[in-house]
């Protein structure tokens, strides 16, 4: 039998949404394409940040594991290897499923797409020799498989990414030879950036990465320094004797299902750029289709488990799992700690982010003319 | 970022102790002068000598008569910001405990560079305790020359790596 509530994607977000619902009675299934369900969680081997309701001092990796735990309790049914690779609007918005051996259909009352994120590459002469990668593909080589891709490292970006990325190499063992930002400042906070510096790792702000030179692999960077206008100052390059050159210059939202689906979109550059217009339920301009985590615009790991639970609950009352007043009372509290959550020199731009997609989410129904459902 | 100006920063904020409550022995130092979306610190404390309240991004404040120095906040606070510092140590040193996620561990009676917020050097110490702490996070209990207790806030291990 076809699952009511579909969840593509098991990162924090996805996996509260599933355990939300569930919880309320909806039989849901939970789709990743990873071998694991999780997401980012289990490459995170830090103390999140947080509140006590979002597991605040934990690890991400332990927060993982509770999180499983939550999904199982709650008979969530989870299938892993799957990549959902197609949503027809036309029929209903039947989802297209391949596990590594045949391709199928199922045809879920609702939809969360929790997808996650995507890195920004970054090109530059030599930017395609082995030995340039991601900081997501290094955080993954490292924490999950124990694999230290390089010995002397060049951080490129100093955000949170960036930041935390260079301490975790640090105590895989590497050396961190700079971290080099092309902003005047440092983008991340500055605790991070603190116990990063603290060990000797110089943060070179108003620097990028010119080059990467070798024969077949990485063996050197050429850093530079930049003007106010973002202009290399001449004759400033300097050449770093390593052998990773690891990319941390941002995440965008991994929307490409709901493109596919014909969502609204909007630009919100703090929110990692182009992303789907949605309420304040996380329902897209699809009905009956939501979004929740990085996919519906980068943030962190505590508002995608906001997000997702905000997305699981609204599900269970369109299903008619619980009455309106019910999970108007939910959400009022979850809805008050994610507007907690975005105070602040950090917080806030991402405030008037979510706002401008509601407000974006309003005009699109004006627009469009009356809403079917 | 230079010390002088981090320092300036984490000085002016609600976290960091006076001079006279530094001079009345082990006392916490919360280096977290920005408004992020987090509060541990405050839970943790069983002598609720941290106030974060509502919103969660208030920066953290000390209520440095209610702190007894016990440490228990340095190892549950996810920004590793949190130190304490005895300057009552011994007559001419002051002991600065901090928390540590490195291997190898250092062992106690070994003599180490101590750098500052920025990465210099600053002057040797001495570890005086290791400390299992919690969940993975260990305590490292360095004694430095009493003048440096504002400064001295990363331990290289002299034995080579940066540490
Ligand atoms: C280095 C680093 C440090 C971080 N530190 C913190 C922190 O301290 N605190 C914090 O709150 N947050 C932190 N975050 C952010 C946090 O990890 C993310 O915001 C969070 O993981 C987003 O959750 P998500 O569920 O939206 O996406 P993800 O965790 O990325 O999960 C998306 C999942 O969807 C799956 N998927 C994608 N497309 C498909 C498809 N077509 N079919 C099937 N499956 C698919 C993927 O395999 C993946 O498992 C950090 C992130 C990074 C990179
Ligand atoms: S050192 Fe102990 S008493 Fe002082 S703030 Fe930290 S937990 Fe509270
Ligand atoms: S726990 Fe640490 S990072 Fe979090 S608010 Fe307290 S001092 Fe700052």
């Amino acid at each position: 039998m076809d699952a009511e509530l579909s969840v593509i994607g098991s990162g924090p977000a996805g996996l509260s949404a599933a355990i939300e619902s569930a919880k309320y009675g909806v039989r849901v299934e939970l789709i990743d394409e990873n071998i694991l369900p999780g997401g980012q969680l289990f490459k995170q081997i830090h103390k999140f940040f947080g509140s006590k309701k979002h597991y605040a001092g934990v690890r991400g990796y332990d927060i993982g594991w509770r999180l499983l735990r939550e999904a199982e309790d709650a008979k969530v049914n989870i299938r892993l290897n799957t990549t959902v690779w197609g949503i027809f609007q036309s029929s209903n918005n039947r989802i297209g499923l391949f596990d590594q051996q045949r391709v199928f259909f199922s045809k879920p009352k609702r939809l969360v797409i929790a997808t996650g994120a995507t890195e920004n590459p970054l090109s530059f002469p030599g930017s395609t020799l082995p030995g340039v990668m991601g900081a997501g593909a290094v955080q993954t080589m490292m924490n999950i498989h124990r694999v230290l891709p390089g010995r002397r490292v060049l951080m490129v970006g100093a955000g949170n990414v960036g930041l935390i990325v260079s301490y975790q190499l640090l105590q895989a063992g590497a050396e961190v030879a700079a971290v080099v930002e092309a902003m005047p400042k440092i983008g991340g906070y500055l605790v991070h950036a603190l116990k990063l510096m603290r060990t000797g790792v110089p943060i070179l702000t108003s620097h990028t990465v010119l080059e990467a030179r070798g024969d077949k692999e990485v063996e050197s960077a050429v850093i530079a320094s930049l003007d106010k206008d973002c202009r290399i100052v001449k004759g400033s390059e300097k050449e770093l004797d390593v052998d990773l050159v690891c990319l941390a210059v941002g995440l965008k939202p991994d929307a490409e299902l709901c493109r596919m689906l014909g969502c609204g979109f909007t630009y919100v550059p703090f929110l990692g750029g182009r992303v789907p217009i949605h309420n304040e339920d996380m329902e897209t301009t699809i009905p009956g289709v939501y979004v929740a985590g990085d996919v519906s615009g980068v943030e962190e790991a505590s508002v995608a488990m906001e997000e997702g639970r905000l997305a699981g609950i609204s599900v269970a009352e369109s299903l008619g799992y619980i009455s309106e007043g019910e999970a108007e009372k939910e959400k009022d509290e979850i809805k008050e700690r994610l507007r907690d959550f975005r105070i602040g020199p950090f917080g806030s731009p991402r405030q008037e982010g979510k706002d401008k997609i509601l407000t974006e989410y309003k005009r699109w129904f004006s627009n469009e003319g009356k809403r079917d459902s | 970022m230079r010390e002088s100006e981090i320092l300036e920063k984490i000085r002016s904020s609600p976290g960091y102790p006076s001079r006279e409550r530094f001079i009345k022995g082990p006392v916490c130092v919360i280096e977290c002068p920005e408004e992020i979306p987090c509060d541990p610190c405050s839970q943790v404390c069983p002598f609720e000598a941290i106030d974060v309240g509502r919103p969660i991004t208030n920066l953290p404040k000390l209520i440095e008569d209610r702190c007894t120095g016990c440490g228990l906040c340095i190892t549950a606070c996810p920004g590793l910001a949190i130190f304490v510092v005895n300057l009552n140590y011994s007559p001419g040193e002051a002991s600065i405990s901090m928390p540590y996620e490195f291997l190898p561990l250092p062992d106690v009676g070994q003599q180490v560079e101590m750098l500052n917020r920025e990465g210099s050097y600053v002057c040797k110490g001495r570890i005086v305790r290791v400390n299992e702490g919690e969940d993975h996070t260990r305590v490292v209990t360095v004694a430095v020359p009493k003048e440096f207790y504002e400064h001295a806030r990363g331990i290289k291990l002299i034995s080579g790596k940066v540490r």
